[in-house]
């Protein structure tokens, strides 16, 4: 079972590997699509690869308005 | 004609198999002009079924196998004309597409589509007129349409009810959510679920391992098992029809067209 902040940690290591940015540039309340300078196809990429990560099922519209990572691992978290 | 090299796509015949790939930027959505090479496509294949057992439809595009319609074309193409020429317009577009893809899904060939990335809307259709769907583990299937006060128009709702329970097709209708790689393989939708960038290999292994098979009885197989919802279908071009002429419509397509997002895939 992971604990919150690992489940933050893991997506801060994971996007800074898929999207090449480095791990110290990204901070969890960061906006992810300016930091990792992605549009809405790139989100729904990471999405994907999270779900693939966490093997959960995080259906898109609850990323609505999520842009920090943060919140996108309380997302995550909620379905673990 | 067992090779074309268009604009939006290209074929060729290899060892028994057709290979269709799309190669439309941004990711082969499909406008006037992809629907006039799928046409050509279309009047080809049963030609090049006499020397074939299989038929590949792949994406050489980066961000997936087929974004679906071209809303944009739709948009500025319906801008430019009154509400019943948009009408008539948007119901011939339909009836053509319904051909091509009625023709790819009675195909004696047997079908495979290889997916990755974004298989959307009418992508996402196209991906089920084949007979089996080998999907990239980062493939996402999804139809977006009433978000823009539309249905599916290119036959998937009938497609997707052949294939699937109700209850999954209203999810995916209802709520507009996509569906990665393995929820898709978990309901029924998806036949194998490989590695990133694996799909079209996968995708040639399979139709390699059809070729072992007699082709009159794969045929008669296929044509058992797999009918084509034609009833649905043309029911689905009425509805479709029905709801474009709503003014919700016109708003959601304006919505899209002047998002300053490159692509707004996300809700």
């Amino acid at each position: 079972m992971h604990t919150p902040e690992e489940t933050l940690e893991e997506i801060l290591n994971l996007a800074a590997a898929h999207f090449k940015v480095p791990r110290q540039k990204l901070t969890p309340d960061d906006d992810f699509f300016k930091t990792l300078g992605i549009d809405s196809l790139q989100a729904l990429d990471l999405l994907t690869r999270l779900e693939n990560h966490f093997h959960v099922e995080l259906p898109d519209y609850e990323l609505q308005g999520v842009s920090d990572f943060r919140t996108l691992a309380g997302r995550i978290q909620a379905r673990l | 004609m067992n090779q074309f090299h268009g604009q939006s796509l290209s074929w060729e015949v290899k060892d028994g198999v057709v290979e269709l790939a799309l190669h439309r930027e941004p990711c082969n959505e499909i406008g006037s002009l992809t629907l006039e090479e799928l046409e050509k496509f279309a009047a080809a294949l049963k030609g090049m079924a006499e020397g074939a057992h299989a038929l590949i439809i792949y994406s050489n595009m980066k961000p997936g196998f087929c974004a679906g319609a071209d809303l944009r074309e739709l948009y500025h193409r319906s801008q430019q004309m009154d509400r019943t020429a948009a009408a008539a317009g948007v119901r011939e577009y339909l009836e053509r597409i319904h051909r091509v893809m009625n023709t790819i899904d009675a195909s004696p060939l047997t079908t495979i589509a290889a997916v990755h990335g974004v298989t959307f809307g009418g992508g996402f259709e196209l991906a089920l007129v084949c007979d089996l769907i080998v999907a990239d583990k980062m493939a996402r299937f999804c139809f977006p349409e009433l978000r823009l006060g539309l249905i599916p128009g290119f036959g998937g709702i009938p497609r997707l009810k052949r294939d699937l329970g109700n209850a999954v097709v209203r999810d995916l209708l209802l709520t507009g959510r996509s569906f990665n790689a393995t929820k898709a393989q978990s309901v029924g939708l998806v036949s194998q679920v490989v590695g990133e960038g694996e799909s079209l290999r996968v995708a040639r292994a399979t139709a390699a391992q059809l070729k072992k098979f007699d082709r009159n009885t794969a045929i008669a197989a296929k044509q058992f098992i797999k009918p084509i919802p034609y009833d649905e279908l043309k029911r689905e071009i009425d509805l479709f029809c029905h709801l474009f002429a709503q003014p919700a419509v016109e708003a959601g397509l304006k919505k899209f067209v002047e998002s300053t997002d490159a692509q707004p895939y996300l809700p």
